[in-house]
């Protein structure tokens, strides 16, 4: 079992959700956040004040899926958050120990 | 345009025509009525609508206006404490006019200050009357009362925005009730009481000009001077937390202004029209002063930037109101926003002092630039209604003095307030309680719950 999570530009959501039901995923959760990568910031001005705003808004989203899955998952965000443009985001995958599902009880595969 | 409606600027020609001493002549004209009727004293239930609807219009601009216009500007930590400010102050200037502050501003005294012979409204009734700018046309006291009482009641929540974020509660409410008695009676009483100083010197002043806007920016200046920067201020960020709020707020102000210059003519007529039309043009003016100029300057035409210019152009027309034709208020307005742009923009950053919400960037240089420029679009020559003698040379250099006079008469006793209460009460939280946010630390409560 691995979570595959990737940072995106907001407005990407609704491609990548659409991307990800498309391949048979079931679950998403998503988390406002704010960072910095590549993509500069920009400058806010209030009258005479200006700020550089440096922490851009992003959204994280990340999915709960087997080993064997985790291919087709990045392949189908990588393609749906896509603009080609500094600030698409990244991808990064790491392990789970366990899963259990709490309604149930179920665990690991079975509780994804 | 007539002469009627220009006389509230004071001629020295008509200073002894006693425009508000009202008073005085009003109260003992009331007591026997035959004497009213012998005289033709015309009382008009318009004149009487119109002032009532204007001096709740005033109102609407303190609250909600100038406090979601502040509230909007500042950090969501603070919010309440502007609304808090705004509200309360309000509230306790109301009182104190009816207390003593009508008395000092209306009634016979010295050049400087009046007398306290109607403290607690005494001798007002609902049979007094006040005079109007128009022989033989009053209004009942009560209104003329109320409608001035609306104005002492904005001019001190004005200057908040100065020193917002950083000053307690208890301080704000001492300075206030100190700047009120010693600096805004006095200049209302010099400006327009017929025995005052400036309306003997036959300054222009259709709306308030000097008395709320020059008054309220430099009081608000040594106040952001004494009482020092936001802790942060320059290496944190600071934006408005609610630009929509603060939209909403000026617009609010807009409307309200319309009571605020349109009633100042006192009658529902010709000339009241004209003050109408140029709180609308003066202020689409201005706003259109400041989108531009921001759009070429700094690249982006913003909505903060748009309202400041409107609040900018109320500001400048605010003396002119009934003394500028429409093309001149445009003028004055466009004008008036491209100084104060400059000097937000420029001038403050220069300067380093930490204005928190441009008060005297706003309304102490866009009045200066109305109250000189009142001078000017005067001039029949620009469209102007004209008075009686005028000079331009010489109209610009009355206006001048009463510039001058009110800002060392408001700066010098304005510094010696805030030294007084520092000494009081303290002007400031601890950087702890300042940094965690007045709405908290001062008031136990939050604007907003996530």
């Amino acid at each position: 079992m691995k979570i595959v999570m990737a940072i995106i530009k907001p407005f990407k959501l609704e491609e990548v959700r659409d991307a990800l039901t498309g391949i048979g995923v079931h679950g998403l959760t998503v988390t406002e956040v704010k960072g910095y990568g590549r993509q500069k910031g920009h400058t806010e001005i209030y009258r005479g004040a200006e700020y550089a705003v440096s922490f851009l808004p992003k959204l994280k989203i990340e999915v709960a899926v087997a080993a064997d899955q985790v291919a087709k998952v990045i392949d189908a965000i990588s393609t749906s958050a896509k603009t080609g443009q500094i600030g698409d985001g990244k991808i990064f995958v790491y392990a789970i120990d366990q899963a259990v599902r709490i309604r149930t009880g179920e665990t690991d595969a079975d509780a994804l | 345009m007539t002469i009627k409606n220009w006389m509230r600027a004071g001629l020295p020609a008509m200073a002894t025509t006693a425009l508000f001493a009202v008073a005085a002549l009003a109260q003992e004209a009331a007591a026997p009525a035959t004497d009213a009727v012998a005289d033709a004293v015309t009382v008009d239930k318009g004149d009487i609508t119109w002032m009532m609807v204007s001096t709740i219009l005033v109102l609407f601009m303190t609250v909600p206006g100038l406090a979601l216009f502040y509230g909007g500007l500042v950090r969501a930590k603070n919010m309440l404490s502007v609304l808090m400010q705004v509200t309360v102050i309000a509230a306790v200037m109301m009182l104190l006019w009816v207390f003593y502050g009508y008395s000092l501003a209306f009634t016979s005294g010295n050049a400087f200050i009046g007398g306290f012979e109607k403290a607690f409204l005494a001798g007002v009734t609902t049979e007094s009357l006040a005079d109007t700018f128009s022989k033989g046309v009053k209004i009942p006291e009560y209104v003329f009362m109320a409608f001035q009482m609306t104005f002492s009641a904005i001019t001190p929540a004005l200057i908040i925005g100065a020193f917002a974020e950083r000053m307690k509660f208890s301080a704000i409410l001492l300075f206030c009730i100190l700047w009120v008695t010693l600096v805004y009676y006095p200049i209302a009483h010099m400006v327009w009481f017929s025995e005052g100083y400036l309306f003997g010197l036959g300054a222009l002043d259709f709306a308030g000009g000097t008395v709320v806007h020059i008054n309220a920016g430099i009081a608000g200046l040594v106040g952001c001077l004494l009482v020092g920067k936001r802790t942060g201020f320059g290496k944190e960020l600071m934006p408005p937390h609610s630009l929509p709020f603060a939209m909403v707020g000026a617009s609010v102000l807009w409307v309200g202004w319309f009571g605020f210059n349109a009633g100042s003519n006192l009658e529902a007529n010709a000339g009241t029209t004209l003050a109408l039309v140029n709180t609308f043009v003066a202020t689409a003016g201005a706003i259109v002063g400041w989108t531009l100029i921001e759009w070429l300057a700094k690249g982006k035409p913003s909505m903060l930037g748009a309202i400041s210019g409107m609040v900018a152009g109320l500001v400048a027309i605010t003396p002119a109101a009934g003394l500028s034709g429409p093309i001149g208020a445009i003028v004055l307005g466009f004008v008036a926003s491209i100084v104060c742009f400059f000097f937000c923009t420029t001038v403050k950053n220069a300067l380093g002092y930490d204005d928190s919400l441009d008060v005297f960037g706003v309304h102490g240089i866009g009045g200066i630039v109305g109250a000189i420029g009142t001078g000017v679009v005067v001039a029949p020559a620009l469209g102007g209604p004209g008075i009686a003698d005028y000079a331009m040379g010489h109209q610009v250099w009355v206006q001048v003095q009463a510039v001058a006079v009110t800002i060392v008469w408001g700066g010098v006793v304005s510094a010696i307030l805030y030294k007084v209460v520092d000494v009081i009460v303290g002007l400031r939280p601890s950087v702890e309680k300042e940094r965690e946010g007045l709405d908290i630390v001062e008031h136990g409560e939050r604007a907003y719950h996530s």
